[in-house]
Parts: C-alpha cells; structure tokens; sequence
C-alpha cells in the first residue's frame, strides 16, 4: 500500500512538472516573438509551432495519465487533502491571501489538451495563411499570449485568477480582431469586443466579490461548502455567469462575436470558435457546484434563446464567416443551455467536439476565402466580396479536400449519426427533455426552442454548402482561377475532419447511436454529484430515459433542415411560394438585420451616452468651473476693489487724511494755546497720560 | 551618514541649487545647470532605492513609537518656544512615495533636457520642488509637514506660469489659489490641534495618543469633526476630490510635461498621503463616521472622471480627467476602512496604498507619453468622424495609423493605456481590484456603482488608442518620427514597475502592508 501510494505521488509530481511545461511553452512562444528581429521571422514561426506540438503532445500524455487513473477525480486534489496543490504565494496580508494555484482534474487536462491541440494546428495553419503580413512575428506572438491566458483559465484552481487570465484572454483577442487595424471596421470590431465582454466581466467581478465577501474563498473547491444562503448564493451564481454570457457571446451580450470575424480566419477558427468562447461553458462548468437551482433555469433560458435567436439570423446572412459566427453562437447556446438543465457531461461533450467540427468549419471557409482573394489577386480585381458566399458556386470540384472536410464537419454540426456531433447534440436534446418532464409547465420552450435551433442548424449549413460548393459558379472568372490550398492550409483541416467522427469518442464502441466509449467512461465519473442546485442521480436517469426520443427527434429535425436546404438551395423550388409571402418577407428582413439587436444598442445606449458625456463635460468645465468656481475668484477681486476704494477715499483718504487735516487744523487752532503759560502744557500732559494709561489699562 | 540619510534626501536637492548659482556665477553653459539637476537626482534615486531595501518596514508610525527608537528617524528641536521639531522619519507609507518621488523626478529632469528656456531657473525651481515633496513624505511633524507642503507650492506655480501652454497665467494662478485655499484650512485644522489637544505639540506621533482625549465645541459643533472637515478640505484639494477637482484638467494640460507627470504622479498623492498619515490615526472616530460619505464621493470621483473623460478630445485632458477617476478607486478602498470584515479592510487600504504607487507610475507614464506625441505634431487631438458636420474631411486634422510609423511609441502607449484600464497582469488591475473587494465588503451597493468605472475606463482609452494608432495613415501622422533611445530610456523603468508588479505585487504590499495595518488597528480601536 506504501509503495503504490509512494508510485501515485511520482506520477502525480510528473504530471505536475508536464502540465508546469504545458502551461509556460505559450508564454516562451509569446516572449520569443515579441523580440525575435523580422529578418527570423519566418523560422521563429515552425519555433512556435514545434514549442505548440511540444504542449500538445504533453497535453496528451497528461489526458492518458488521467485516463488510466479513473478514480482521479476533483476530489484527489482539493480540500480532502491528497496531494498537495502547487500554491503559489501571490498577495499575503493578515487575512486575505490570494495564490496561484493549478486545478488539474479530468475537465480541466481534456480541456488543456483541445486548447494546445488546436492552438497547434492553427498555427499550422497560419504559417501559409498568413504568409507575406508586415507583422507576421505580431501575429504568433499574440496567438502565445492568447493560448497562455486560455491554458490559465483552464488550469486555474481559484476565481480571482480565473479572472485575471479571463480578462488576458479577452485582451489577447482584441489584439487579433484588431490585427488588421488599417482596416477601421477591424479596430471598431475590436473594442467592441472588449468593451461588451467588460459587461460581462463586471458582473463577473462583482459575483467574486459577493462570493469572498461571503465565502472569504476564491478557491473553486471550498466555495461549494461554505453554506452560504440560497438567495446570495443565486446572485453570486448569475452574476459569474454573467461573465460567461460575454465570453461565451450568449444572448444579450452576443453582439461582438459576429463582429470579432473582422480578425483572420485562423483566429477566428481558434479563439471565436474553438476556445476563448468555450472558455465561458468551461467556467460555468467549473462552477456548477454551487449554482443554485434558481440560477439554473435562468441560464438554461438563456442558452435556448441564444441558441434559437442565432440559429434565425444565420440563416439569412451571406457573409460565410457571419454565418459560422451565428452558427458558433448558437451551439453555444446550446452548451450553456445544457449546463442549465443539468446535462453536465453533454455540456462537456459538446465542447470537444464542437471545437474539433467548428474549427474545422473556419479553416475551411479560411481555406475557401484565401483561394477566392489568390484568384482575385490573379485577376487583378477586387472588386467582389471574397466572403460573400454569392459570389462562390460550384468550388466542389475546384477544392475537394476542403470541400470533403467541410462536409464532414458540417455532417457532425448538424448532428447526423456517424459524426461526433450527432453524439453530443443529442445528449444535450436529452438533457431538455428530461428537464422538461421534471418541471413541466411553461419550461417546454426549452426543448422547444433547442429542437427547433438543431433543425435550423441543418438549414443554414446546407444553405451554405449548396451555395459555396454546388451548383453553377455565380462569378465564372473568379472561379476559373480557384485552387486548392496549399498542404500547411489542408493537413490541420483534414486531421480535425477525421476528429469529427463519432468513432473518435466511442473507441472502441462503434455503434453510431451509442455515446459510450472512451470519452464517456472518462468524464462521465468527473461529473460533480453534490451540487447545490440538482439531484444529479435524478438528472442522469431522467436523460437516460430521454435518449431514445432524444435521437428520434434530433435525427428528424435535421433531416427535415437538410430537406429543406437541398429544395431551396440546390434544387431551387420556391417551397410553397414562400418567397412571395410579405410575412416571410419581413423575417426574413429581422433575420438579415440580426433582430435589429444592434441597431438597439446604438440607439438606446451607446448614443445617448456619448451625448451625456458631452453634456457632463459642459457642465463640469464650462458651468461649474468657469461660472461656479471662477466667481469666486471674481468675486474676490470685486471685493478686493471695494475694500480698496474703501481703504483708499474711506480709510486712508477720509480717516487718516482726516486725522492729518484735524491735526492740521487744530494745529492752527491750538496755536493759540502755545500762549507759553506752563500749567497749560502740565495739564494737557496729565491728559495725555492719564487717557493712555485708561487705554493701558482696558487692553490688559 | 546612514543616521542622517533622510535629512540628505530632503536637502541634497538644495545642494544641487547651490551648486547651479556657483555654475550660474561662474557663467557656465545651460548644459551645466541640467548635468547638475540629473546629478543630485540621480543621487537621491540612488540613495532612496538603498533606503527601500534598509528601512525597517515593520515600524508602525501611526502608533506610539517613542519607546523603540525607529531606524532612520530624527528628531531634533527646532523652534522650542512652539514645541515645533525637525522630525523626520519613513515607514512603509511613505517609502513608496519617496521611491516614486525620486523615480520620478529623475526621469523628468531626462525628459526636460531639451528644454531651452530659462533653463537656470527651470532646473533650480525643479529641486525645489523635489525638497519640498520630499519633506512632505518625511515630515512627522505637522509643521515641518505644512512648512514642506508651502514649499512646494511656489516653484510649483512659477513651472506652470512660465513653461506651460498658451493658458499658462490663467492655469498657474488658479493652481494657486485653488491650493492656497486649501491650505488655508490645513492650517486651522493644525493650528486647532495643536491647541485642543492639551499638548501643545505639532510631533504627529504624540498627537496620536493625544488626540482622542481632545473634547470641547466650536459654534454647536464637536471640535474634533471641525478639525476633520478642515483637514479633509484641505487634502481633498490636492486628491482632488470631487468638487474640487476643476483645477486639475486645467493645470495638467497647461503644465509642460515634465510638471504635469510630477503633478499627476506624486502631488496629487500628497493629499492621499495626508489623510492616512495625519486625518486617519489622529480622528478614527471622525473618520469612522465619514467614512460612508467618503465612499459616495469616491463613486462619483471614478463616474464623474471617467464620463468626462470619454467626452474629451484633447488626449492630455483625457489623461488628466483619468486622474480623477482612478483617485476615486483610492478613495474607495480607503473607505472600506470602516469595514467590519478583516479581509475586506486589509484589500481596500492596502489595495488604496498600492493604487497610490501604481498610478503614480501609470499616469506618469501617460503624461510622458502624451508629451512625446505633442513634441512631435504640435498637437494632440483625439478626432472623431462624427464630430464633424463633414466626416470624411476630419482625418486630415488629427492621428490616425500612428502604430505604423512608430511602432514602438504605440507598444508603450498600449501598455499604459491597458493599465489604465486595468488589465490584469499590469499593476493597475490589482490595486483596483483590491479597492473593490474592500469596498464591497462595506458598501456594496455604491462599489456596485462604482464597477461601472471599469466599463467607462475601458471606454475612453480604446477609443483613443483606435483613433490614433489605428486606421489609415493621416496627413499629420506623415511627418511623426520613431521615438528616440533618450525617450526610451526615459519610459522602461516605469514600464518595467508596471509589469513587474501586475505580475508579482508581494514585493509591494509586503512593505506597505504592516504600515497599512497599524493606521488601520489605530482607526479601528474606537469601533
């Protein structure tokens, strides 16, 4: 018992220096290329790409660790003792102490390993796809800092450096949104970014704040057993998911996310599809704990209208990246919705593999995009829009790998058997319906709205598919020029579309209906059972019970997307001469001008706003200093004025002239009294000095 | 010399005075007066950076100390018919000052080399000064402390009066006047001290254990709150709390650089420092009872200077209203004194001290960098399309894609700007943190107003980083020139303090944090 005790602490420690490594590789990238000299730039790049391979490939040694240790859970490394967590001293004052602290569990190494593997892979991606940029070193640097701060959140073993590292993130993408900031659309797509995440980001902060004001903990671990009252507890709860709700671009605060495309594909595939945006699930399911179940319904309410709000407007829109983004946050919407209805592990679940299918997706349309501006260049014309999927057509043949990879990636998006997606999208449907016959009632808009956005997945997938890829090029010369991209561009495409297979997470199960597997006997013990909010044994028998509708009812909806797609798209039938009918005419309108949500903003808050802060600039400057303070100072030398004029005609003139004009004058009176007769000078002598000694005399 | 070491901080500058009237005597070149200055700067610097690493950071000076003698400490009579003593001594308080003050100064006197204007007499006001905010840090004796806190005000008012912008008369004498006045009440404030306590001393340690006995009334008014309100005027001035804060945005913009980065960066903590060495041990119940109305002036000054900042389109006034807004996060944090919770108290002051330190440096890197840019075009507007009844005309006016004709100029910029905004990982993030969580851990529903300066913060230095680093290229941004070694040289240090401690702030908040703890165990001893 000894030794196996003493083996399990030689591997933790292993483990402990690899994930140190893990964490630290971004960092080195990063720092490596903000001084490397633009002469290297071109190696300094594989150097960043062989440091990412390093990580992943550690990353994936740590997930094998885990793997084969399945009784190493949360538990093994919180507060129950066990090993002790590498703490690291950061503020100590008599009593508040914050310290870094690494949190390593299951969730949190499968989650390292998908962050440094993709990370990897794009920056594969970039060495050819931004080949020829002035700032090309810029670039891999910022995408170190980005992967740094990422693998900072994930490792994070407390709140308060969970937002230290939440925020880097943040900062990180506004640097990439803003990469090509000659662009003004780039540098307004970057602020806005940042500014509706700080939204969210404040709430965040205050429900640490609320939650160590209560708990006196950042720690994740000890937070759950402070027994903290309900009702703050649901606050507390809300108000980080708040934080999730900018991040993870969730209805209302969704509005940056379609925008942040303004970024390079690669990024966009990276930080806006695969992880920064997952960052938010990640942490909400980080904190499911100690999430009220009141705090639940809220957020499962929110995800289900994220995901149904997105899912309408991408399918109207014809910017391809605008559409992934809609479609990103739509899926996760539905990951959010999950965690709010107890669906820990489809939450999870749906993370993975919506990382590997949806950066699948950005590459490809990278790879799409980077061929139409390459033919564009050819022809010496850039007047179409290279994003704009009107001006594609028929690339099928042009560019079979990308299109076969973004088949594959959109067969799993859409949730059909075979593909990863279809597994986790269908643990998620389960989880709303089993939600549903719990509470009953008025929460059947959750499924509802769930089912509905997975139908409309297929929709405006296949929309995009048959548009780009099928049918007749609608812009002949442009599409005469196209070519497939080169092999940096297709290797990471290519591995993360074999990722999208369903057989990828159920090894060595190969029923395509049946989520069991590898990945299920790994994560699914990680799912936390005491928890403030569910009875998890109850949720887990009552998804059990909804799996089979659950897979009906998926299958149907995005059959029934995908019909509808292939009549309009590539058949080109006016399904019921729809396009005629005003009603559809005007949603399809709201749709395009994504529920005129912006538009909103602009108008109710961000203009009103500047205006009010002209108004109080006015009123600080030019009324209360200028008027205000100023009189004073006006007022002063008026007063001084009149105290001159008195001090100068009243007191000097008048009174002391006075005196010399008195004196003058009783001088020439009292010159009579200079009559030489001595007892007249003895008596006013005895005058003089007996008034000054009455004056002596009344001062003492 | 170690006994005297203060005593030289303080006075090593009027050396460097003396020596520049035997150079002016001996008719030497203007290059003479400078080499002077930066020599009995970079003294001092050397000196203080010694000073940080040897004082004794567990004395606590806001409780009685006269049983242990304190490392560093003098004490000497002075003008013994008034009880009035040369008493001088550092603890973890004031020696971030001190080491900012120096820093400080001796990167201004850099900045001010290619000054050609009465250089004389620029450079021998410029130690002046330095004496005087020196002993202001020093003093532990409130009228060593007052005398110091004059000193300072004059060579103050000429810099601004004669090396400032097109304003600089107006701004000069409104400085002036505007601090004078304060000074008015710092005087009646000490003056009622010094007679109430039943002392009759100006040492603030004895005031200490003095003060709560002090009892009586003035016009139906406890004496000890009138003493309070009349120090609290007067430091409020200086912070400046709101209302008294219009003399700021004018006299930093009229200031030349190197003042504004010296006003910005060190006078406006002497008000902070005044209130914690001198209000806060002296009247805890006083301040205890003031505290929530502190806390209401506090979120005003974070939503009041944030707000009119976003409305400025003059980037050093931007800068200036910034001030304002981030010495409401000290404010904060100083409020949560009263803060019944241990851990609540300890973020908010020592989270107030650090803020003290961390925007002394940010700001003073701000306002070094504004002057770079305004060296270079001659003016530094933020523009904005729509301010302008023809859009597409006002890029010719201002900045626009400065990032690509100075990179590193805008990587600096960026850095200062984020840590204004308080992005972790750069100093400014942590101590405003801190703040928060102290004030929430007392007034939560105002530190909830207050987090919406984090939001407004955001708001005006990304917009003004876009508008002139980003976008095309504009006409005026044709003629801008990299910065120079001298210029980089003059921001790394600072650059490197604010990375340092965003990253790693132990090596802070270990010396201030038992200061902060004996101000805060004094303040607390009457709940």
């Amino acid at each position: 018992m000894l030794m196996k005790r003493g083996a399990y602490e030689d591997k933790m420690e292993n483990l402990l220096a690899y994930i140190s490594v893990i964490f630290l590789i971004p960092l080195l990238s990063f720092l490596f290329q903000l001084i490397a000299p633009k002469s290297i730039s071109s190696v300094m790049s594989y150097f960043s790409v062989a440091l990412l391979f390093l990580s992943t490939i550690l990353s994936s040694m740590c997930v094998y660790a885990f793997y084969n240790n399945s009784s190493w859970t949360f538990a093994d490394w919180g507060i129950y003792g066990g090993l002790k967590l590498i703490e690291i001293p950061w503020v100590t004052m008599p009593d508040f102490h914050i310290g870094f602290g690494m949190n390593f569990d299951k969730l949190a190494v499968v989650m390292l390993f998908v962050v440094n593997l993709i990370s990897f892979l794009v920056h594969l991606y970039s060495i050819d796809y931004m080949k020829g940029d002035k700032r090309y070193s810029r670039y891999f640097a910022y995408l170190g800092l980005f992967t740094f701060s990422m693998n900072g959140i994930v490792l994070s073993n407390n709140l308060f450096f969970t937002f230290i590292f939440w925020e880097l993130v943040g900062f990180s993408s506004y640097l990439l949104i803003g990469f090509w900031y000659e662009k003004n659309s780039a540098g307004d797509a970057a602020n806005k970014a940042f500014l509706v995440n700080r939204v969210g980001d404040i709430g965040m902060f205050l429900g640490i704040m609320l939650l160590f004001v209560n708990a006196g903990t950042f720690s994740y671990n000890a937070i759950q057993y402070a027994g903290i009252d309900n009702t703050i507890m649901t606050i507390c709860g809300l108000l980080i998911f708040m934080g999730a709700v900018g991040k993870s671009a969730q209805f209302p605060l969704h509005v940056w996310l379609p925008d942040a495309m303004e970024g390079p594909t690669p990024v966009s595939a990276l930080i806006h599809a695969a992880t920064m945006v997952a960052a938010g699930v990640y942490l909400s399911l980080r904190i499911f704990p100690f999430l009220t179940l009141e705090a639940l319904h809220v957020i499962a309410l929110v995800g289900a209208i994220t995901a149904i709000v997105a899912s309408f407007i991408a399918t109207s829109q014809y910017d391809i990246k605008k559409i992934l983004a809609y479609s990103t946050v739509s899926q996760l919407g539905f990951m959010v919705c999950s965690i709010g209805v107890g669906a820990y592990f489809a939450a999870f679940f749906h993370l993975i593999t919506h990382a590997m299918f949806k950066a699948c997706l950005f590459l490809c349309s990278g790879s799409v995009i980077q061929a139409m501006h390459h033919s564009q260049d050819e022809l010496h014309d850039h007047s179409k829009d290279p994003q704009d999927i009107r001006n594609m057509g028929g690339l099928r043949s042009k560019m079979p790998i990308t299109f076969f990879a973004m088949l594959i990636s959109t067969m799993s998006l859409c949730g059909f058997p075979l593909f990863s997606g279809f597994l986790s999208k269908d643990s998620i449907v389960a989880g709303t319906i089993a939600y549903y016959e719990s509470f009953h009632g008025l929460t059947f808009i959750i499924p509802l709205f769930i089912i509905l956005s997975a139908g409309l997945t297929a929709f405006y997938m296949f929309r995009l598919m048959f548009l780009v890829f099928f049918g007749e090029s609608r812009e002949g010369s442009i599409n005469s020029h196209i070519k497939e991209s080169s092999f940096y561009i297709t290797a990471p495409i290519i591995l993360l579309a074999l990722l999208s297979f369903a057989f990828i997470f159920t090894f060595p199960n190969f029923n395509p209906l049946d989520s069991h597997g590898w990945f299920y006997n790994m994560l699914s013990i990680a799912t936390p059972y005491q928890t403030l909010g569910y009875d998890m044994y109850q949720i887990e028998s009552g998804i059990h019970h909804a799996h089979y509708s659950a897979i009906v009812l998926s299958i149907t909806v995005a059959f029934i997307g995908f019909l509808l797609a292939f009549l309009k798209y590539y058949l080109k039938r006016d399904i019921l001469s729809l396009s005629s009918n005003t009603i559809y005419i005007n949603l399809k309108n709201l749709f395009r001008n994504k529920f005129y949500i912006d538009e909103a903003y602009e108008y109710f808050i961000v203009t009103p706003f500047l205006r009010l802060s002209k108004t109080v600039s006015i009123i600080d400057w030019d009324y209360y200093d200028q008027h205000f303070i100023d009189f004073w100072g006006w007022f002063t030398i008026k007063l001084s004025k009149i105290s001159a004029v008195l001090d100068h005609s009243l007191l000097d003139q008048f009174i002391v002239d006075g005196f010399a004009r008195l004196t003058n004058r009783s001088g020439k009176e009292l010159q009579s009294s200079q009559n030489g007769v001595l007892q007249s000078y003895l008596f006013s002598g005895v005058l003089g000095l007996i008034v000054l000694l009455i004056i002596i005399q009344q001062l003492g | 010399m170690e006994t005297n070491i203060l005593s030289i901080l303080i006075f090593f500058p009027l050396l460097g005075i003396l020596g520049m009237f035997i150079a002016y005597a001996l008719k030497q070149s203007d290059i003479v007066f400078k080499y002077i200055a930066l020599f009995a700067t970079s003294v001092q610097l050397i000196l203080t950076v010694w000073l940080y690493f040897n004082f004794d950071p567990s004395v606590v000076l806001s409780s009685d100390i006269s049983i242990n003698p304190v490392k560093f400490a003098v004490q000497v009579p002075w003008i013994e018919n008034f009880n009035i003593q040369y008493f001088v001594g550092i603890d973890g308080l004031s020696a971030p000052l001190v080491f900012l003050t120096s820093l400080l100064m001796f990167i201004c006197i850099l900045a001010s080399w290619n000054l050609s204007k009465h250089v004389f007499a620029y450079f021998a006001l410029f130690l002046l000064l330095d004496t005087g905010m020196m002993g202001v840090f020093l003093s532990l004796d409130f009228f060593l402390f007052y005398i110091f806190w004059e000193v300072m005000l004059l060579p103050m008012y000429f810099l601004i009066g004669i090396w400032g912008g097109p304003e600089r008369k107006y701004a000069a004498i409104k400085f002036f006047l505007y601090t004078l006045f304060g000074s008015v009440f710092l005087l009646l404030g000490m003056i009622a001290l010094y007679f109430y306590s039943g002392i009759q001393s100006f040492n603030l340690i004895a005031l200490i254990s003095a003060a709560p006995s002090i009892t009586g009334e003035l016009w139906g008014f406890q004496i000890k709150y009138l003493i309070w309100i009349a120090l609290f005027i007067g430091f409020a001035i200086k912070v400046p709390i709101f209302p008294f804060h219009t003399w700021l945005p004018l006299a930093h913009v009229e200031a030349p650089t190197s003042i504004s980065v010296i006003l910005a960066g060190v006078l406006l903590k002497m008000g902070i420092y005044g209130l914690l060495r001198i209000s806060y041990p002296l009247l805890p119940g006083e301040v205890i009872a003031f505290s929530y109305t502190l806390a209401i002036l506090a979120v005003i000054n974070i939503i009041w200077g944030a707000t009119n900042a976003i409305a400025q389109r003059d980037l050093k006034k931007m800068v200036a209203y910034s001030s304002i807004s981030h010495m409401g996060y000290v404010l904060l944090g100083m409020a949560a004194v009263a803060s019944t919770s241990p851990a609540g108290t300890q973020a908010g002051m020592n989270g107030a001290v650090m803020q003290m330190f961390n925007h002394g440096v940010i700001t003073a890197m701000l306002f070094l960098l504004v002057g770079m840019l305004y060296d270079r075009a001659h003016h530094r507007w933020i523009v904005f399309p729509d301010d302008y009844e023809k859009p597409e005309l006002a890029g010719e006016l201002g900045f626009g894609g400065v990032s690509n004709k100075m990179p590193i100029y805008s990587g600096f910029v960026m850095i200062a700007f984020f840590a204004g905004l308080g992005l972790p990982g750069l100093s400014g993030f942590i101590s405003e943190a801190f703040c928060f969580i102290g004030g929430f851990s007392i007034f939560t529903f105002l530190t909830v107003i207050g987090t919406l300066g984090i939001l407004l913060n955001a708001v005006y230095f990304l917009r003004a980083y876009q508008r002139i680093f980003w976008g095309e290229e504009s006409a005026s941004t044709q003629e801008l020139s990299e910065i120079s070694v001298r210029e980089i040289v003059i921001l790394t240090p600072l650059l490197l303090l604010i990375v340092a401690l965003g990253v790693y702030p132990s090596p802070l908040i270990d010396i201030i944090q038992p200061a902060v703890q004996g101000i805060i165990d004094t303040v607390q001893s009457v709940l």
